[in-house]
């Protein structure tokens, strides 16, 4: 019995992957439900909302929004490749001091996206944190402490 | 005596009466004694032996959740009102 | 009780949970797995209103990859009784068995048909366009007053209405009329100088939690169900889904994952009966995962409205008197929450003479659900409003008016109950001192508005075990899911009455067989309630411990004190140890020591909020700008000020949305045209200003630490602030929401709208 299913070998958060998957699912599906690499959210499925935001070659992208097989190559970077064995990414301790979170489900696309905000712009201001972000949808925290994270995670690396 | 205030739903019960004062120490004796004075009220407040889900019971400002059995004092005021949650937990 | 001598309680430690929730480790209601795995869709009515003539499940259950198929007819027939849903009246249990999956009719367009459980999400999918319904479709009816009228389609065979209490026995989609009422209102008017009356239309809106429901059921061969699922009430859960299949209550285990949202709008149980059925049927574990449209079309949102509010005054500003008309969509079924915004609208003031009528009504559809003080935020905006007017009218400060008619301790509400401790008056005055309501507007086409706003809170049941370990830390464990910071608010509380800092105490959500019996995750009641419960538990430990220090010392319990942290012999002060001393001693006198607690507590302090906003209107698109926000709000204590502050945010930009873009947008043909995040407009961090709160701390007697409950109020005050900041800014009043741009321009008389 044949399959319709696609080979597809990418690099996750830097390892290399391999992995199986239809032409119809999605990289969020694949990241979640192929490699339970569960850490990058739903909250739409249709590029509303940023939950499943992650870093392919380079830019930031609704993972919903790209096909599984389309990734094959690829560079991919998810929520569990932003810590590092020796702590928490700046960002995601400026999280937790400010209180950016509340039930914490767009958290992680919030991490990935900012931190591919202050790699490419070292100095940034709330207006530009304002309009990096506003693909991600928050409907905890109303954003005030959000970006006053992002702000003190741009102090810190700057100070670093 | 507790004073009891009836909600403007159930005082066609009570011949019109907004304000009762009542002699009790728990509310089921105090909706017993309604009910002497009032015939049919228990009916309006209860099923089965407990208050109606769609009441609550406040005694001296406080919604109480064991219905039937919260105390009443010499002094208290007893209010009926829709229940905001219907219910007891189980 | 002093407010400012704690020891941890007002500080800001770091979450328990924050380091799992930023690295993407925190298990959420989709991110189940299990061995053999399936997954289920629903199929869905594509009419608002309609017949079920037949459904032929045929094809589906012989699609490759099928592993069964249900409809509504599979779900038992139920007896009378109701079901909790949180904080909006008791539901009839056959009515919430209906809205779970339809029987004979389709109510609204959305409503759930059948299900189909298979090996891939995408199988499930293909194999619902398989199965064949033929509907009869029915005339439907979508806004409240035509629903009223006796013309209107009927959506519930039997429905009548209740009145006053009493049973009219007459056909119609008003399903209940209850009024409120103090003092005498026509003696009230008479006296007035002056009577303004306004009315208002409002759109349901949706509480729009970023995740949508999710579960994951496994109904195994002995007959126990468990179930994964982000829900604000685990116990909730097993008690309906128990009533819903009608099986034994014991035969459930719910296990709560970490939730992204809920706002009162997952307290209803909408998959766990279908996936335990799909379960049983397959015998596999089943996993259900709505879409957004299905979350926006077929889970409940807060109702819209047709809402009159008339208030009379005297020229000095004493309000003498005031009547409301409040009619709410409920939706399919009924139960919306008209009841509680007829109790909450007229609270921040003291007035003799109230009359309210309050309609419940049916429409096709989806039955609505709470959402953040349900029904107060609708009645709040006609009140609010109308006080706006007043207060123009007058020449008088919004302000000092407030303070003339303030309610304050023992004012009495409509319903006669007296207000307890508040701090409404004390919040005014930080109101009117502040910088925000001094300062100037700052700009051409530029509004200001105010309002206030009120909660009741809840209290209702929590449970709290703490174990104490032997290097002197202590884990916790509550049955309340952690949706904003309680975890870290409930082990604060703890943490004080043992001397010990937050991060000792290890704080643990349980299934429903770990812990006692503990109300949902809403109501405003966890930091307060199962903070009671943690408290008093903390203190059996100590109570326990006390006995222990006994034994060492070889005296008697009445001779051992506690106080920050330390035991100490009453009657030879060299004698002490300190909890982390005593902890590493349990074992050799007695064995591990556990602290218990299950609490109704009373004492709830009920809560006002008052908000200013800025806004700035362009007057060629239309477009309202948010330009400063400044939310004041008496929390009694804060127990964690972040996560007070952020509920206090994360509130009032929901009123933001509703206020200004939020709304369900059907087609003539009752369909949702806007169920997506793209069009269905909720606030982006480029909409908003940063959002400034103003807490104001005066304590509950009723809370140890003077806790009162922050979540809910912040939705209420918002819809009006915008209101009236947008009618300062335009010149015309603001009567309809949201304040579209097509709106604004009509209002200028710009466009035809």
């Amino acid at each position: 019995m044949t399959t319709n299913k696609l080979q597809v070998s990418v690099n996750v958060n830097g390892e290399q992957q391999d992995f199986l998957c239809e032409p119809r699912q999605t990289l969020h599906e694949v990241l979640r439900d192929v490699l339970g690499m569960t850490g990058t959210k739903e909250g739409c499925a249709d590029g509303n909302c940023g939950a499943c935001t992650v870093k392919l070659d380079g830019r930031i992208v609704d993972s919903c929004l790209v096909l599984g097989p389309e990734v094959q190559g690829s560079e991919v970077e998810t929520i569990e490749g932003v810590a590092s064995s020796d702590g928490l990414h700046p960002i995601q301790q400026a999280f937790l001091e400010e209180a950016a979170l509340q039930c914490g489900i767009c958290t992680p696309g919030f991490i990935v996206a900012a931190k591919a905000l202050l790699e490419n712009e070292p100095d940034v201001d709330e207006a530009r944190i304002r309009h990096w972000l506003a693909g991600n949808l928050c409907r905890c925290t109303g954003y005030d402490k959000i970006i006053r994270a992002v702000l003190s995670a741009s102090d810190k690396i700057k100070e670093a | 005596m507790a004073m009891v205030f009836i909600p403007p739903t159930m005082r066609d019960a009570t011949n019109g009466d907004e304000k009762v004062s009542v002699h009790a120490a728990n509310i089921g004796q105090l909706i017993r004694e309604l009910d002497q004075v009032y015939p049919g009220m228990a009916d309006r407040l209860c099923e089965d032996g407990r208050i109606r889900g769609e009441i609550a019971v406040a005694v001296d400002g406080e919604i109480t959740e064991i219905g039937m059995f919260a105390t009443v004092e010499e002094n208290s005021e007893v209010h009926f009102l829709p229940a905001i949650s219907g219910g007891s937990g189980t | 009780m002093a407010t400012t001598d704690f020891r941890v309680i007002g500080t800001r430690p770091i979450r328990h949970d924050g380091t799992d929730k930023v690295t993407g480790r925190a298990k959420y209601g989709g991110d189940t797995a299990a061995a053999d795995l399936l997954y289920a869709k629903i199929l869905r009515s594509p009419h608002a209103h309609a017949r079920i003539v037949s459904i032929d499940t045929s094809k589906a259950a012989a699609h490759p990859g099928v592993k069964g198929v249900i409809t509504g007819m599979d779900l038992p027939e139920l007896g009378p009784g109701t079901i909790e849903v949180g904080e909006t009246p008791s539901v009839n249990a056959m009515q919430m068995s209906t809205n779970v999956m339809a029987r004979t009719k389709v109510l609204y367009k959305g409503h759930a048909v059948a299900a189909v459980v298979a090996t891939s999400v995408h199988i499930a999918e293909e194999a619902l366009a398989a199965i064949e319904v033929q509907y009869e479709v029915l005339p439907h009816v979508m806004d409240v007053r035509e629903s009223m009228k006796d013309e209107a389609p009927l959506l519930l065979d039997g429905q009548t209405t209740t009145s006053l209490g009493k049973d009219t026995g007459k056909k119609s989609n008003i399903a209940t009329h209850t009024v409120f009422e103090i003092g005498d209102t026509s003696k009230g008017f008479a006296e007035a100088d002056l009577v303004v009356e306004n009315e208002f239309t409002t759109s349901p809106t949706h509480q729009g939690y970023i995740e949508p429901q999710s579960a994951m059921v496994f109904w195994n061969s002995d007959d126990e169900i468990t179930i994964w699922t982000s829900n604000q009430g685990p116990f909730g859960v097993r008690t309906n889904t128990a009533l819903l299949l009608n099986v034994p209550l014991s035969s459930i285990k719910v296990i709560p994952l970490e939730i992204g949202g809920g706002f009162g709008g997952k307290i209803p149980v909408y998959l766990e009966p279908v996936a335990a059925l799909l379960s049983k049927m397959s015998g596999h574990p089943v996993k259900m995962t709505l879409t957004r449209t299905e979350v926006l079309e077929a889970t409940g949102p807060t109702p819209g409205s047709y809402m009159k509010a008339k208030i009379g005054v005297k020229n000095d500003g004493t309000i003498v008197a005031g009547e409301a008309y409040l009619a709410f969509a409920a939706g399919a079924f009924p139960g919306s929450a008209v009841g509680a915004g007829a109790m909450c609208m007229f609270t921040p003031y003291d007035v003799e003479n109230l009359h309210i009528d309050a309609y419940d009504v049916l429409v096709n559809k989806p039955k609505v659900s709470a959402y953040r003080a349900p029904g107060a935020p609708q009645a709040a905006y006609a009140v609010e409003s109308v006080i706006d007017e007043i207060c123009g009218k007058l020449g008088m400060d919004r302000i000092e008016f407030r303070m003339k008619n303030a309610a304050k301790q023992g004012t009495r509400q409509v319903t006669g109950v007296p207000l307890g401790s508040v701090g409404n008056v004390e919040m005014l005055e930080a109101v009117k001192n502040s910088d925000h309501y001094n300062a100037p507007l700052g700009g051409p086409n530029r509004g200001r508005g105010v309002a206030s706003g009120f909660w009741f809170n809840a209290g209702m049941q929590s449970s709290a075990t703490l174990q104490v370990n032997p290097d002197g830390t202590v884990a916790q464990v509550t049955g309340s899911v952690d949706i904003g910071g309680t975890r870290v608010a409930t082990a604060m509380q703890a943490a004080e009455v043992l001397g010990l800092e937050a991060h000792d105490v290890k704080p643990v959500v349980a299934d429903t067989n770990s812990i006692g019996y503990t109300a949902v995750t809403g109501g405003s009641r966890t930091a307060f309630a199962t903070g009671w419960a943690t408290y008093q538990a903390a203190n059996d430990i100590v109570k326990q411990m006390k006995e222990r220090a006994a034994k060492l010392w070889e005296t008697d319990a009445s001779d051992v004190e506690f106080d920050e942290g330390t035991f100490t012999r009453a009657s030879n002060s060299e004698q002490e140890f300190t909890f982390k001393g005593l902890a590493a001693r349990l074992m050799e006198t007695g064995g591990p020591v556990v602290g218990k607690a299950t609490v109704t507590p009373p004492g709830v302090g009920a809560g006002f909020g008052h908000h200013i906003v800025d806004v700035e209107v362009d007057p060629e698109t239309g477009k309202v700008d948010v330009v400063r926000y400044t939310a004041f709000q008496d929390v009694g204590k804060a127990i964690h000020p972040s996560y007070v502050e952020g509920q206090i945010q994360g509130g009032a930009v929901q009123g933001i949305g509703w206020a200004l873009n939020e709304e369900y947008y059907y087609n003539d043909s009752g369909v949702m045209a806007n169920s997506s995040f793209l069009d269905y407009r909720m606030p982006t961090s480029l909409d908003l200003p940063m959002i400034d709160t103003v807490l104001i701390e005066v304590p509950n007697p009723g809370h140890p630490y003077g806790a009162r409950g922050v979540g809910e109020v912040p939705l209420v005050p918002g819809l009006a602030a915008l209101g009236n900041a947008v009618t300062n800014a335009i010149g015309t009043r603001m009567n309809q929401l949201p304040m579209k741009p097509g709106k604004i321009l009509s209002a200028l008389g710009e466009i035809d709208n």
